[in-house]
């Protein structure tokens, strides 16, 4: 029932978007270009350098590629949360609050970003790429692997997009600094994990759990990793959602206590 | 049946002086003000009547209706809609009132107005026979016809209004929140939007209760009359209560605020 509506709420979202679609052409492109920037920078350093602590070129860019895509399926479908602030200072929050469904619901409903497909694009063209140069012994396991690194992968983004709308409860604004997390992951997201130390990887394994879906998982599927047990560990990053999710209860218990 | 029983709602309002100084200040220290909004508010309003709530800027009336539509929970008192704390048992709550905010639509923008109501129909997971039922009769008493096929961004404000209304109402609720419908409209959609909210009342025995301005809505719709101000319920009678002779209502209400120094 809930999909159906959810459903009903993306076709609207594009039938919205396609009354503008020189715009909408030129807004998917342009994130296209965006992404295709920082491939570039990563290309150019490869010139210079074989590798980064390690990992070669094709192994990075298949790394920076499933990030990427994770982030862009994320930010496609829960734009809501990232213009939530708006929502709260005009008030439209309160039209979600009269209306007999989950608020979350209503709020991913109220946004899908269409646009991100441009980025998508540039993710998976990268992606094919990495995986035609990284020689990786395909198995079973590891097709299962990448398909757990985007599932994880795209609800950390989630989450942490679900942060910064449950943090406009308490500021009004959107907090700019929350980019670091999302934004500022993807962009340090593009080298694996380890190679920024070991602080770092204890931060993003325990913390906010980006080397779950990235670091780990990548190791095993290049080979460097042989236990199963790494081919799990993105999933185990789907639970960063329940602090999350406590986090916007909260937010909204105090936005109808308080009315602001 | 509403019963509102010594409700009281106050707000943490930030205050400081002007300059940049004092805001760098207030970065670091910020001073609360606790204002009432609402301050022992009690009244009671039975099945299918019709009431204005009317009051100044800031007097209280939103937080009221926000109250009522579960959107806000009060600090203290009692509040029941049908047996339901409208804060407690939201999403039960809802599925029986509609809610029309006049500063802010409810309609997609860019898509036709039906698209709107249609996504309507599954939020309020309304049946395909009750949904086609009030569509046509709503389409008929606010003449809609056409405006269904036009993207809301299109529609002149009043043409606008009258869909907003049909969309609070596709669910087919028992009470209606008007919160200044007819602010910005023409003559010509005053009326229209006044006679709709009259037939709807007498046909479907809608409770409605409406904040207004508007003195000549008040005048047009309700026999009774609210009035609040500083958060207290100053008054709670008809129109005929207040009028002495045969002023008129704007004259009246004047009058009124500046009796109540409000």
């Amino acid at each position: 029932m809930s999909l159906k509506l959810y459903m009903h709420y993306i076709s609207i979202n594009i039938r919205s978007v396609m009354q503008y679609k020189t715009s909408f052409l030129f807004t998917a492109i342009g994130q296209f270009l965006i992404s295709f920037q920082v491939f570039l920078g990563i290309f150019f350093m490869f010139q210079r350098f074989s590798n980064v602590k390690g990992f070669t070129y094709s192994e990075v860019l298949l790394c920076f590629s499933i990030m990427l895509l994770e982030f862009s399926i994320a930010e496609m479908y829960a734009r809501g949360f990232d213009q939530f602030s708006g929502m709260v200072r005009q008030g439209t929050f309160d039209r979600i609050l009269v209306r007999p469904q989950n608020e979350i619901l209503q709020v991913l409903g109220s946004k899908f970003e269409l646009t991100r497909i441009g980025r998508m694009l540039q993710a998976i063209i990268m992606f094919i790429y990495g995986i035609s140069k990284s020689e990786i012994n395909w198995t079973v396991s590891k097709i299962f692997t990448v398909f757990f690194m985007l599932i994880g992968g795209t609800a950390l983004f989630t989450g942490l997009f679900l942060i910064y709308a449950a943090l406009c409860f308490f500021t009004l604004e959107g907090l700019e600094f929350m980019n670091v997390f999302t934004d500022g992951a993807k962009e340090y997201g593009k080298y694996p994990i380890g190679i920024y130390g070991k602080r770092m990887l204890q931060f993003t394994t325990f913390v906010i759990p980006y080397a779950l879906v990235q670091y780990y998982p990548l190791l095993y599927l290049l080979g460097r990793k042989t236990n199963i047990f790494y081919v799990f560990l993105p999933l185990l990053a789907t639970l960063f959602l329940i602090p999350c999710y406590l986090l916007w209860k909260w937010g909204v218990y105090r936005y109808q206590s308080s009315g602001s | 049946m509403i019963t509102m029983e010594h409700v009281c709602k106050s707000y943490k309002i930030a205050k400081r002086n002007a300059g940049f100084g004092e805001a760098c200040k207030a970065l670091f220290h910020r001073k609360y003000e606790k204002i009432y909004a609402l301050n022992d508010i009690t009244f009671t309003i039975q099945d299918g009547e019709m009431v204005g709530y009317i009051g100044p800027n800031g007097a209280g009336k939103s937080s009221t209706i926000k109250i009522l539509s579960g959107i806000l929970t009060p600090d203290s008192g009692n509040c029941f809609v049908d047996g339901r704390i409208p804060y407690k048992s939201r999403i039960e709550h809802v599925r029986q009132i509609g809610v029309v905010f006049g500063q802010r639509s409810q309609l997609w923008w860019d898509v036709p107005v039906i698209d709107s109501f249609e996504l309507l129909k599954d939020i309020y997971s309304i049946s395909p026979s009750m949904y086609h039922t009030n569509l046509e009769e709503l389409t008929d008493l606010l003449n809609l016809g056409e405006l269904l096929r036009s993207p809301a961004r299109q529609l002149s404000l009043g043409q606008r209004m009258r869909c907003e209304i049909a969309a609070s109402l596709l669910h087919n609720p028992k009470i209606l929140f008007l919160d200044e419908p007819t602010i910005g409209l023409d003559a010509v959609s005053k009326l229209a939007v006044r006679d709709f909210i009259h037939k709807q009342n007498q046909i479907h025995k809608t409770t409605v209760i409406l904040t207004t301005h508007d003195m000549q809505d008040i005048e047009a719709l309700t026999k009774r009359i609210i009035l609040i101000g500083k958060g207290k319920i100053l008054m709670d009678g008809t129109l005929e209560d207040i009028r002495k002779g045969n002023k008129n209502i704007d004259e009246t209400v004047a009058e009124l605020y500046r009796t109540y120094d409000i």
